[in-house]
């Protein structure tokens, strides 16, 4: 049984449907890329995964014993978060909240955690700054390792390498694959048609055409065409 | 000096005054480093402004226990705005505006009309700006203060961490499984009773002062959530005491000292700030 499976989704605002009939599975293990233009509701996708909001019609199915408060979500990021006074420590161990149930303090253990996943993303030097004196990059590791304290099962990442420069935009990628190839599900929103067809191994696209399937079903779509060229 | 201060302090209302002041700073500034984060700092200005119309509206009806009328009506207030402040259809803003300017007309439509005072610019002026209405504070008062911060405080500690998750990705935070808007709820219901109570302290106008200042000041200095929390109590309740203190004194406004020290606490840690960096 896949660990997500999406039938018959449309996903908008206000009964206002931006995208109809979503169907894809995703299993343990897979790297799904979720491609489109601006506008065309990837964002709008992942919060409907999330339950941050309802669908408009359709069904979302948790597999393998998946709980929905299971999937690690780095954000697209807003501008509240920019000044905000939190260092990196207080950040990552927020992540740990979710499994905590209705315990109010952190345990030992949560705090292990936090430790690891900093390590894992190499800003274990840096936790006790404060997040917004961070450079993009830097910033997009801390909410990753945040991500990470939430799950090591599934990860949904929302342009995780937006605004980052070539050689950071590089390291976050691989950073990704190394994740992946330890077993963490990846479902990944990229405007990045390179990076997307170079590490996924399913493409979603979504906009005027909707097109699911593996890479090599897509380059040979006529979705998966139009964008290589 | 210190004799006369001594002197005073011999006085039960004074001591009172002390209590209640620190008490209220303390809960005010906890719950400001949320509210400013949350770009809710306005909030506090309106229920304010709630309170005074909820004043007005029991001393119409000659209630002597005022609690009873105001505090249902603040909280219920709060719980409404944070319901628009979240519906994305109706300005968040927009509505605390409204609510705030209306209850404002509406307090002092009411006592105008219905005033047997004669004195009523002066006692809408204590309503608003605070001035002694701390020194005549009573037994019962004090104690449901000391109560309520009590409960505020361990409230507080308690949901320390889904407060600060909630504060700083709420999206991230819902996602979690965290019932965010059970935690946006509680906020509001504690910044109201916390409203209410600083209303003796510094009157409705200057609430949010007491709100919004620790928080800011604190964040000029500190980059941890943390650390500005408790920098942002110390300083607040720090700045009650010498303003009650100074106002004592010098028998000047409670209300408008403790503010200008609040200001002035503002001013010292922006130059902190500003050396450090
Ligand atoms: N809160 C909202 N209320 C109403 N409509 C919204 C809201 N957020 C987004 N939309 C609309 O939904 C559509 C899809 O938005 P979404 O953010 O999902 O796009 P996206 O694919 O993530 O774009 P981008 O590549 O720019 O991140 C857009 O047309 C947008 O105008
Ligand atoms: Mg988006």
């Amino acid at each position: 049984m896949p660990l997500i499976t999406v039938s018959g989704l449309s996903l908008g605002y206000d009964s206002n449907a931006i995208v109809k009939d979503l169907n894809f599975t995703v299993n343990e293990g897979d790297y799904l890329c979720v491609v489109g233009e601006n506008g065309s509701g990837k964002t709008t996708l992942m919060k409907t995964l999330l339950s941050l909001q309802e669908p408009l019609a359709g069904k979302i199915t948790a597999g393998e014993g998946l709980k929905k408060n299971e999937i690690g979500y780095l954000p697209q990021q807003t501008d509240v978060q920019r000044d905000f006074p939190a260092s990196v420590r207080e950040i990552v161990l927020s992540g740990c909240q979710g499994r905590n149930g209705s315990r109010p303090f952190y345990s030992k253990k949560d705090k292990e955690l936090a430790e690891e996943n900093m390590r894992l993303l190499g800003i274990e030097g840096i936790s006790g700054k404060c997040y917004r004196e961070l450079s993009g990059g830097q910033q997009q590791r801390v909410l990753l390792a945040r991500a990470l304290c939430a799950t090591r099962r599934i990860l949904l990442l929302d342009e995780p390498a937006a605004g980052l420069d070539p050689v950071v935009t590089a390291e976050m990628y691989d950073l990704i694959r190394d994740l992946n190839k330890n077993g963490v599900t990846v479902i990944m929103v990229s405007h990045d048609m390179d990076a997307a067809l170079k590490y996924a191994s399913h493409i979603l696209h979504i906009g005027d055409v909707i097109f699911f399937g593996t890479k090599d079903e897509y380059l040979n779509s006529d979705a998966g065409r139009w964008a290589a060229v | 000096m210190m004799t006369k201060l001594i002197l005073y302090l011999q006085y039960p209302f004074v001591r009172y005054a002390l209590i209640v002041g620190v008490l209220i700073a303390l809960c005010s500034s906890l719950l400001g480093v949320t509210l400013v984060l949350k770009r809710f700092s306005y909030i506090g200005d309106g229920l304010s402004h709630v309170a005074f119309g909820a004043v007005a509206i029991a001393s119409v009806l000659n209630l002597t226990n005022q609690m009873l009328i105001v505090l249902p009506v603040t909280v219920l207030c709060a719980i409404l705005l944070l319901r628009t402040g979240s519906n994305a259809k109706i300005r968040g803003d927009a509505a605390i505006a409204m609510i705030s300017v209306g209850a404002l007309a509406f307090g002092y439509l009411l006592m105008n009309i219905f005033s047997t005072s004669s004195n009523l610019s002066g006692d809408i002026c204590s309503t608003l700006f605070g001035s002694t209405s701390i020194l005549t504070l009573t037994k019962t008062e004090v104690l449901l203060c000391i109560f309520l911060s009590i409960a505020v405080v361990i409230i507080f500690i308690l949901f320390y961490n889904r407060i600060f998750a909630v504060t700083f990705d709420e999206n991230f935070a819902r996602a979690a499984g965290i019932n965010a808007g059970l935690y946006n709820l509680m906020i509001a219901v504690i910044t109201a009773v916390i409203i209410v109570l600083a209303m003796n302290l510094v009157g409705s106008l200057l609430i949010s002062a007491l709100v919004i200042f620790p928080a800011l000041s604190a964040m000029r200095v500190f980059k941890s959530f943390r650390s500005v929390t408790i920098c942002s109590a110390v300083l607040s309740v720090f700045c009650a005491l010498a303003g009650i203190v100074l106002s004592i004194l010098f028998a000047t406004p409670v209300g408008s000292t403790i503010v200008a020290a609040d200001a002035a606490a503002f001013a010292v840690c922006c130059l902190a700030g500003w050396i450090k960096s």
